[in-house]
C-alpha cells in the first residue's frame, strides 16, 4: 500500500505540490492526468525518493521513504518506475541491461539473474532482441525493455512516468498493450498519461491534478462520465 | 649527411635517454591518472563552490610553464626545506602533479557527460552511488575520457623532456650530451625524433583501436 499524506513540495519559489493526499491499495491501477506543470510527474519522483519532499509522509508498506532512517536503495527495489525517456544503458545489451540490477542489487548469480531477464525480455515481446545493442532498437522496443528492466527486480509496485509521450505515435500502441498485461496480472500501478482512452480501460480509478491539487479522484466512468470539477471540465473539454 | 662518427655504443646511450623518458612518463602518467581520477570526482561531486580551492591548486599547475615548475620545487625541497632529494624524484612528483591537473578535468568533463537520467534510473533500480559510479558512469565516462586521456599521456611524453634541468638525463639530454661531442647536430635530432616516434607510435595505435572496440553502435 502506498499512502501519500498532505505532501507538499516546492522546487525553488514554485510549490509544485500544494498538499497532496492519496493511498494506493495493493492490487489497484490508479492513473494520473492533468495538463503540464500539475505536478504529476513529481510526485511519482517523490514516491521512489528520488525527490525530496518539503512536508507531508510519504509511506510505502508502512516505510517512511523520506526518513533518515530508510535504506531508500532496499526500499526502491520495491517500486519499479520507467520514465518518459527510456534511459537504456548504451554500453549493455538488451540482455545486460535487465541484467545488471538483479546482479549487483540482490546478488543474483548470472544464470538466475540471465533466466530472469529472458522471461522478463520474452514477456514484454523482445525475446529475439536479446543480445542486440539498444541503439538498435525502436524507441517503443526500448521503452519495453525499461519495463522488463524494472519487472526484473521483482517490485511490488510500478510507476509509469508519460512512458509513452516521448514515441512517435505508431510506436505507443505496443507500449500500452505491455502497461494493459501488467494490469491485468494484478500489478500495482501508478500510471501518468495523457492517454485518455487508455485511462478510462485499464484504471480502477483516475486522478486529475491541477496546479499541484489532486482536484478529483474517481472510477474512470465517473470522473470522464460527469467530471464536477470544473477545471477537468475543461481539461476533458480541450483533449477530446 | 649519413657518413657520421655515431658509434653503436651511442646509439646504446640514447636508448638509455629514451628508457629514463619511458620511465619518467609511465610514473607520470600512472600516479597522475589515479590523483586525476580523484580529483575529478570529488571536483564533479562537490560542486563548484567546495571544490574551489582544489580547483585553483589545479589551476596553478595548468597554467605556470613545467620548466618553472621543476626549478621552483627542486630549489624549494632542496634549499628551503632542506631535503635530500633526487632530481629524478622531483621529476616524478612535478610531472605526477602536472598531469593529474590536467586528467582532473577530462575526468570531470566525461562524468558530466553521463545524461543525468541514465543515472536517475539506475538509482531507482536500487543501485547505490557507489554501483552507478561503477557500471554506469565508469565505462560510460571512460569512453568520453579516453581519446583526450591518450594525448594527455602523449603529450606528457613530450614534456618530460624538460625534466633536464633537474638533472635528469632523459633522451632529448643525451642527444644534447652527444651533439656537443659529435658535432652532428641535425643527424643525432634525427635520431632523436625517431626515438620519440617510436615511443609514441604504438600508444596512438593502441589507443585508436580500444576506441574502435568500445564503439558498439
Amino acid at each position: 500500500m502506498i499512502e501519500i499524506e498532505n505532501v507538499r513540495k516546492s522546487f525553488g519559489a514554485l510549490e509544485v505540490l500544494k498538499g497532496i493526499d492519496l493511498t494506493v491499495q495493493n492490487g489497484e491501477v490508479l492513473t494520473v492526468i492533468g495538463g503540464s506543470g500539475s505536478g504529476k510527474s513529481t510526485l511519482l519522483t517523490c514516491i521512489n525518493g528520488l525527490e525530496p519532499i518539503n512536508a507531508g509522509t510519504i509511506r510505502v508498506d508502512g516505510t517512511e521513504v523520506h526518513a533518515k532512517s530508510t535504506d531508500i536503495n532496499k526500499l526502491r527495489q520495491k517500486i519499479g518506475i520507467v520514465f518518459q525517456q527510456w534511459n537504456a544503458f548504451p554500453h549493455l545489451t538488451v540482455k545486460e541491461n535487465v541484467m545488471l540490477a538483479p546482479r549487483k542489487v540482490l546478488k543474483q548469480s548470472r544464470a538466475e539473474a540471465e533466466a530472469m531477464a529472458v522471461r522478463q525480455l520474452e514477456h514484454v515481446g523482445l525475446g529475439d532482441k536479446l543480445d542486440v545493442y539498444p541503439t538498435r532498437l525502436s524507441g517503443g522496443q526500448q521503452q519495453r525493455m525499461a519495463i522488463a528492466r524494472a519487472l526484473a527486480m521483482s517490485p511490488r509496485y510500478m510507476l509509469f512516468d508519460e512512458v509513452t509521450s516521448a514515441l512517435d505515435p505508431q510506436l505507443v500502441g505496443e507500449v500500452l498493450d505491455t502497461l494493459r498485461m501488467l494490469a491485468s496480472e494484478g500489478m500495482t500501478m501508478i500510471c501518468v498519461t495523457h492517454e485518455m482512452k487508455f485511462a478510462r480501460e485499464v484504471s480502477d480509478r483516475v486522478a486529475f491534478f491541477h496546479q499541484g491539487v489532486m482536484a478529483e479522484i474517481a472510477p474512470p466512468d465517473e470522473l470522464f462520465g460527469s467530471p464536477r470539477d470544473p477545471n477537468l471540465q475543461q481539461f476533458l473539454a480541450a483533449t477530446h | 649527411m649519413f657518413d657520421t662518427a655515431m658509434t653503436l655504443n651511442d646509439v646504446m646511450f640514447l636508448a638509455q635517454g629514451a628508457g629514463m623518458t619511458i620511465l619518467v612518463t609511465l610514473i607520470a602518467v600512472v600516479c597522475g591518472t589515479v590523483l586525476g581520477i580523484i580529483f575529478g570526482v570529488v571536483r564533479y561531486q562537490v560542486g563548484p563552490v567546495w571544490a574551489a580551492p582544489l580547483t585553483f591548486f589545479l589551476d596553478v599547475f595548468r597554467s605556470i610553464p613545467l620548466l618553472i615548475q621543476l626549478v621552483l620545487t627542486f630549489a624549494f625541497i632542496g634549499t628551503v626545506m632542506k631535503i635530500r632529494i633526487s632530481g629524478f624524484s622531483v621529476a616524478c612528483l612535478v610531472l605526477t602533479l602536472y598531469t593529474s591537473a590536467y586528467c582532473a578535468e577530462i575526468v570531470r568533463g566525461a562524468i558530466e557527460s553521463v545524461p543525468p537520467t541514465l543515472r536517475r534510473a539506475s538509482r531507482s533500480l536500487g543501485m547505490t552511488w557507489g554501483q552507478d559510479m561503477r557500471h554506469i558512469v565508469l565505462p560510460l565516462a571512460t569512453r568520453v575520457a579516453f581519446p583526450s586521456w591518450i594525448g594527455l599521456a602523449l603529450s606528457v611524453m613530450k614534456d618530460s623532456a624538460l625534466v633536464y634541468v633537474v638533472q635528469v638525463t632523459e633522451l632529448l639530454k643525451s642527444t644534447q650530451i652527444l651533439i656537443t661531442r659529435l658535432q652532428e647536430p641535425l643527424f643525432l635530432l634525427m635520431i632523436c625524433g625517431a626515438f620519440y616516434f617510436l615511443i609514441s607510435f604504438p600508444i596512438a595505435r593502441i589507443g585508436g583501436y580500444l576506441e574502435r572496440r568500445w564503439s558498439n553502435d
